[in-house]
């Protein structure tokens, strides 16, 4: 099974049809078992209970990142290799990946509350991610802004392909810009002390979460292929119509000149 | 060759003489800076201590927004389809058309750099930052702007949607910009290492930019 067999949207219905339950049942169990060991993890002597949020927050802001990995290899298929169902993956995994950045800043901020004192610091982690989110938008008004799907994919795929270079300038500057204007902040996750108890738990959030988008991407890639189907149907039978009505006037014209001979 | 110069000679022309609108940009760029001091109050430590970021918005909205028709008009009397099929690379016309445009309408913002500092209140030496930074860093904004123009050119859709997809990616010039002229003003930091990855935005974006909006042009027109 390679990829190129994935081309026949009819074969990806299929397969998609056999996996998905099996992929949601997994995502489902994962989830409980990453929830209920970050809720039993040990309190942190320093932030309290407010780390937890943690384990929520951190898997968001991975996936904020991660689907823009997949957007921009999607983007490759549909500018490289012309793969059909490139640019329904890439049309389908924006909005998704702009609730997990959303997320991941609402998390942020609500995590900042505690930490900071206040809900929005110009940190130079949750500024990155703020730009990354008006990127995701800025990527949705795109698609939404054009009717033709295959026009639009091919303007978003080179908008992704051209953020996907420009993120690590952005962080890196925005990184930069930060140190300048800004004493240390109160909250430091130092290196990679994290304890054991924090860390497994933190990992299988991280594996649920990304099964979790892989299975909300799948579902979404399955709406979109049956959305452009009833939409070339809707087509096809508007063109019909329009097609039988001219004929008739066509025919009707055309006795019209048969009787004007005939008289 | 001669095409290219041929082309850059045509552009520069077309936007200085009637319907053109190059000089449009210098005119908003001092609407922009005369509207600031009406938000901030007329404080001039205040207005000196804001200049090169006002100076450096200022130029940003004027040389973005002054870009959605590097391609339309070519797109509309058909001389863009000569320019896709004719023998010069789409890149290097591309590159040639951004340039021709930072010739006509960037190039004046800077010219435009030293009146307006008088406004804000910016000594000699602050007026010579922010005009040094300018001139190395909006040929990056014009040609990553160019892919923005592209994409406008081929949707049919232009303005605002344009605008909100490359304004966040010229955050990083406006850092630097801004950071570059705030260390010769007052800052302990040295003047070198932000104008130095200033120069080097100008030159990623000076080739990637053609490629992009080439890409676009090839897959979006037909």
């Amino acid at each position: 099974m390679s990829l190129l067999d994935l081309a026949n949207p009819t074969r990806f219905l299929a397969l998609t049809a056999r996996v998905l339950p099996w992929l949601a049942a997994a995502t489902i169990i994962l989830l409980a078992v990453g929830l209920y060991q970050s809720a039993t993890a040990p309190d942190d002597y320093q932030q309290g209970a407010t780390v937890k949020i943690m384990f929520i927050h951190v898997p968001n802001a991975w996936l904020s990142m991660f689907v823009w990995g997949v957007m921009s290899i999607a983007s490759l298929g549909t500018l490289v290799w012309r793969h059909p169902l490139a640019d329904v993956a890439a049309k389908a995994a924006a909005p998704i990946g702009a609730a997990f950045t959303f997320l991941a800043l609402l998390t942020g901020s609500l995590w900042g509350r505690p930490m900071w004192g206040t809900y929005w610091e110009w940190d130079a982690r949750l500024t990155s991610v703020l730009i990354l989110f008006l990127m995701y938008l800025g990527l949705m008004a795109l698609w939404r802004a054009v009717d033709d799907p295959s026009r639009a994919a091919r303007a978003a795929a080179v908008l992704t392909l051209v953020g996907a270079i420009n993120l690590p300038i952005i962080k890196f500057s925005v990184d930069w810009w930060n140190t300048l204007h800004q004493p240390a902040s109160v909250m430091r996750i130092s290196g990679s002390a994290l304890d054991k108890s924090f860390l497994i738990p933190l990992l299988v959030m991280a594996i649920a979460f990304t099964l979790l988008f892989v299975t909300l991407h799948l579902a979404a890639m399955r709406n979109e292929i049956l959305r452009r189907r009833v939409r070339s149907l809707q087509m096809m039978q508007a063109s019909r119509v329009a097609f039988s009505s001219e004929a008739g006037t066509g025919a009707r014209g055309e006795n019209a000149s048969n009787e004007v001979g005939a008289a | 060759m001669s095409a290219l110069s041929a082309l850059i000679r045509r552009d520069i022309r077309i936007a200085l003489r009637v319907g053109g609108g190059a000089l449009i940009g210098v005119l908003f760029f001092l609407t922009v800076v005369v509207l600031m001091p009406f938000a901030v109050g007329p404080d001039l430590a205040l207005l000196s201590r804001l200049g090169p970021a006002i100076l450096w918005l200022g130029a940003l909205l004027a040389s973005l927004l002054t870009l959605d028709r590097l391609f339309m008009a070519d797109h509309e009397d058909g001389s863009l389809d000569l320019i896709t099929m004719s023998r010069t690379p789409l890149e290097l016309a591309c590159a040639a058309k951004a340039l021709a445009h930072w010739l006509a309408a960037g190039l004046p913002l800077i010219v435009a750099t030293p009146v307006l500092g008088l406004l804000l209140n910016l000594d000699m030496v602050a007026t010579g930052a922010v005009a040094l930074t300018l001139l190395a860093g909006t040929p990056a904004l014009t040609f990553t702007g160019m892919i923005g123009a592209a994409l406008a050119v081929t949707l049919h859709r232009g303005g605002l949607l344009m605008a909100v997809l490359v304004l966040p990616l010229s955050i990083p010039v406006l850092i630097f910009g801004v950071a570059a002229s705030q260390a010769v003003i007052v800052g302990p930091m040295s003047f070198g290492a932000p104008f130095s990855i200033l120069c080097a935005l100008s030159l990623v974006s000076l080739v990637v930019g053609p490629f992009a909006a080439a890409a676009s042009l090839r897959h979006g027109l037909d």
